[in-house]
């Protein structure tokens, strides 16, 4: 995982090396989305429409008016959490492409313990679906983990294996016709009652209390992260395997704990549209898993990055729609950004890790010549035979 | 009983389980060079669209194929190039491709025929009976052509070099990068020659996300098979047969839920890849670069 781009360690250079860091990696992940938006103009105009009414249709949609900007707030909310569980695992080293299945099986239990009635009050019963689905997401989480400390498989196959599993556990349960808390014909669960529904923000949009969850879960993230000795093990992990085994930092436990921490964030945001926005679970993929990869990509795997990033990727998500709308072209153009994006980044973070070594590289020259000329008057010491060549 | 390894079944086997073997040799060759591949998914996609793009322009079939093909290498190229060629990291190249796939695809068939969903529909490739087409030799082909490149050629005994010690190839002078780009826009043509299959071969139009996941069964066909492509294609048939069945189940009233036949592919591959049946061992280069960078 050596080009997941990661800051370097801030704190250990004193504010200016935390302003100096975080400046050019936020730049860096700005250019990544203006070549994706390039590129994908370029997609646009070949398929032979025009991109700039394009793009101005999606700038609207993003942020013209109240409207739009509760609309982004609202697709960015699931891709927040959805990018901060990237973000825990690609910090402790791990590629996670399961939280599509981590967000089925949260939104589906989530939406279950949401549909159920046990006649419990507002702060009780919200706060249960919501476990519910971290619950859920975690253990789909925790699953790969646990046989990647065990056995040694690999993360992206069995959590690729893991999604297409949820899909059919979700698509099962969904459409069991005995079961009271599902509507099949609908490939939903049974409506959220309203005590477990998130409640709205700002009347006349679709903004819901979802959205400071996602809030909250990032500066929980970034906590655990940066101040405890599980972030702190979860780091070490991800930076070097044998360091850590040195340190004497149980491999197997942290990545399968990193692992839970992941799903139970990805569970969450498979929960949250679910009792915020649709007011019901849905058995059909978003593709918001997916997007998350990008997410945390681009905030480079920072809790507060993926804050940004989740905007950025919820305004062009809602921008989407109205681009589709008024522009006529298809918003699976989002695809092809994210893919783009993703591109990008890649070749960003290894410009940026050959810039790195390059700059290594040549203070070392430097140091070597500072030392040669100290030297240079009369050497201390024999300089040693030249070595015999066989 | 007897119905049950009916005539209808067997073919119903080989014919979904032979886009996975052309993916799945793809993938083999790409991760045997030492190039993880999770991007089938996408060549797949790219491919079943420019086939149908391909015959819905030209009104030849054929000629879909080889736009397919050359898509294919094109995507292929893309991903060589920011896997082996920038160093970056070959998982998340791997996703954007898979992305692009999709994104494209899905976008460019509501521009072209301005309906979301799915292309109109097109001549396909011609059958050689049994609902089989002329691709499906091909597929089963391509595995003991695979295993004599691999096994019994120079080149395809340095490609092994490659994926098992790129360190030790590069020195004794084989161009490890150059081997990796090569195999892995074959993994492109192959992958989207599979994708091709689907959409003119076995269907004549193209569906949004007509691959729904074969090229990641494919690589998990790979992994099944041990990276070899016997064992590849063996899996691919035993994926082939899950997903033929599950069309059955009704018709001959067997005890077994639907769902849970779909769903065997990938529990059978989660239980593979963590070693329960056997030793699952990836070649011992994989992702690893001559330079160690």
């Amino acid at each position: 995982m050596s080009a997941l781009p990661r800051l370097t360690e801030p704190g250990f250079r004193g504010f200016r090396g935390r302003v100096g860091s975080v400046v050019p990696t936020l730049l860096s992940s700005l250019l990544a989305v203006a070549i994706a938006l390039l590129a994908g103009g370029v997609v646009i105009a070949l398929s032979g429409d025009n991109p700039i009414p394009a793009y101005q249709a999606l700038l609207q949609g993003a942020f013209g008016g109240e409207r739009a900007i509760g609309e982004t707030l609202v697709m960015a909310t699931p891709l927040i959490l959805g990018g901060l569980a990237f973000a825990v695992a690609a910090q402790a080293g791990l590629f996670n492409i399961g939280i599509e299945g981590q967000m089925v099986v949260g939104g589906l239990l989530g939406g279950l313990m949401a549909a159920w009635d046990p006649g419990l009050p507002i702060f009780v019963h919200l706060p249960l679906a919501l476990l519910a689905a971290m619950v859920g997401g975690g253990i789909w989480g925790f699953i790969p983990g646990f046989l990647k400390a065990k056995t040694g498989a690999h993360e992206v196959i069995t959590t690729i294996m893991l999604n297409y599993l949820a899909y059919r556990i979700s698509t099962v349960v969904i459409g069991n016709e005995g079961f009271p808390l599902v509507n099949p014909s609908l490939q939903a669960t049974q409506p959220a009652l309203e005590t477990a529904r998130l409640p709205k923000l700002l009347p006349g949009t679709r903004l819901h209390a979802g959205f400071l969850v996602a809030l909250l879960a990032a500066v929980i993230v970034w906590y655990l992260l940066y101040r405890t000795a599980f972030g702190y093990r979860i780091r070490t992990v991800g930076l070097s395997r044998g360091a850590s085994a040195y340190a004497g930092i149980p491999w197997g436990r942290t990545i399968a704990l990193a692992m839970l921490l992941s799903g139970l964030l990805g569970g969450l945001g498979g929960a949250v549209d679910a009792l915020g926005l649709q007011g019901r679970y849905y058995n059909v993929s978003l593709g918001i898993g997916f997007t998350s990869i990008a997410v945390g990509l681009v905030g480079r795997n920072q809790p507060f990055g993926v804050i940004l990033s989740g905007l950025l990727f919820g305004a062009l998500s809602s921008g989407a729609t109205r681009m589709q709308n008024t522009a006529g072209i298809s918003r699976d153009i989002v695809y092809v950004l994210l893919g783009f994006v993703i591109l990008s980044v890649s070749a960003i973070a290894v410009a940026q890790q050959f810039r790195q070594a390059r700059q290594a590289a040549s203070r070392a020259r430097a140091m070597t010549r500072d030392r040669a000329a100290d030297d240079a008057g009369e050497p201390l010491v024999e300089p040693p035979p030249p070595p015999r060549t066989i | 009983m007897f119905s049950f390894f009916s005539v209808a079944l067997l073919t119903a086997t080989l014919r979904s389980a032979a886009p996975l073997v052309f993916a799945a040799m793809g993938g083999l060759l790409s991760e045997r060079s030492g190039v993880t591949n999770i991007a089938l998914e996408g060549f797949m996609l790219m491919g079943a669209f420019a086939a149908v793009a391909g015959a819905w322009f030209s009104g030849n079939p054929f000629v879909g194929l080889l736009v397919a093909i050359i898509t294919g290498a094109v995507g292929g190229a893309i991903f060589a190039f920011w896997a082996i060629s920038l160093r970056a990291d070959q998982i998340v190249a791997g996703t954007a491709i898979v992305l692009l796939g999709l994104g494209l695809t899905s976008f460019l068939t509501e521009q072209i025929w301005g309906q979301a969903g799915g292309s109109p529909s097109v001549e396909r490739l011609p059958s050689i009976g049994a609902g089989m087409n002329i691709l499906l030799p091909f597929a089963y082909l391509l595995v003991p052509v695979t295993h004599w490149f691999l096994f019994r050629t120079k080149a395809g005994l340095r490609v092994l070099a490659c994926g098992e010690n790129p360190v030790a190839a590069q020195s004794v002078g084989i161009d490890v990068d150059r081997y990796r780009f090569a195999m892995v826009i074959a993994s492109g043509v192959l992958a989207s020659v599979g994708g091709a299959y689907l959409s003119i071969g076995d269907l004549s139009q193209f569906t949004t996300n007509m691959a729904a996941g074969r090229g990641f069964i494919a690589l998990a066909a790979v992994i099944f098979g041990n990276w070899m492509p016997w064992g590849a294609m063996g899996a691919a048939l035993l994926f082939g047969f899950a997903q033929a069945l599950r069309y059955h189940v009704q018709a001959l009233n067997l005890p077994i839920s639907q769902d849970i036949i779909i769903a065997l592919p990938y529990l059978l591959t989660l239980i593979a890849v963590t070693g329960l049946f056997r030793q699952s061992t990836p070649p011992a280069g994989v992702g690893k670069h001559p330079t160690g960078g």
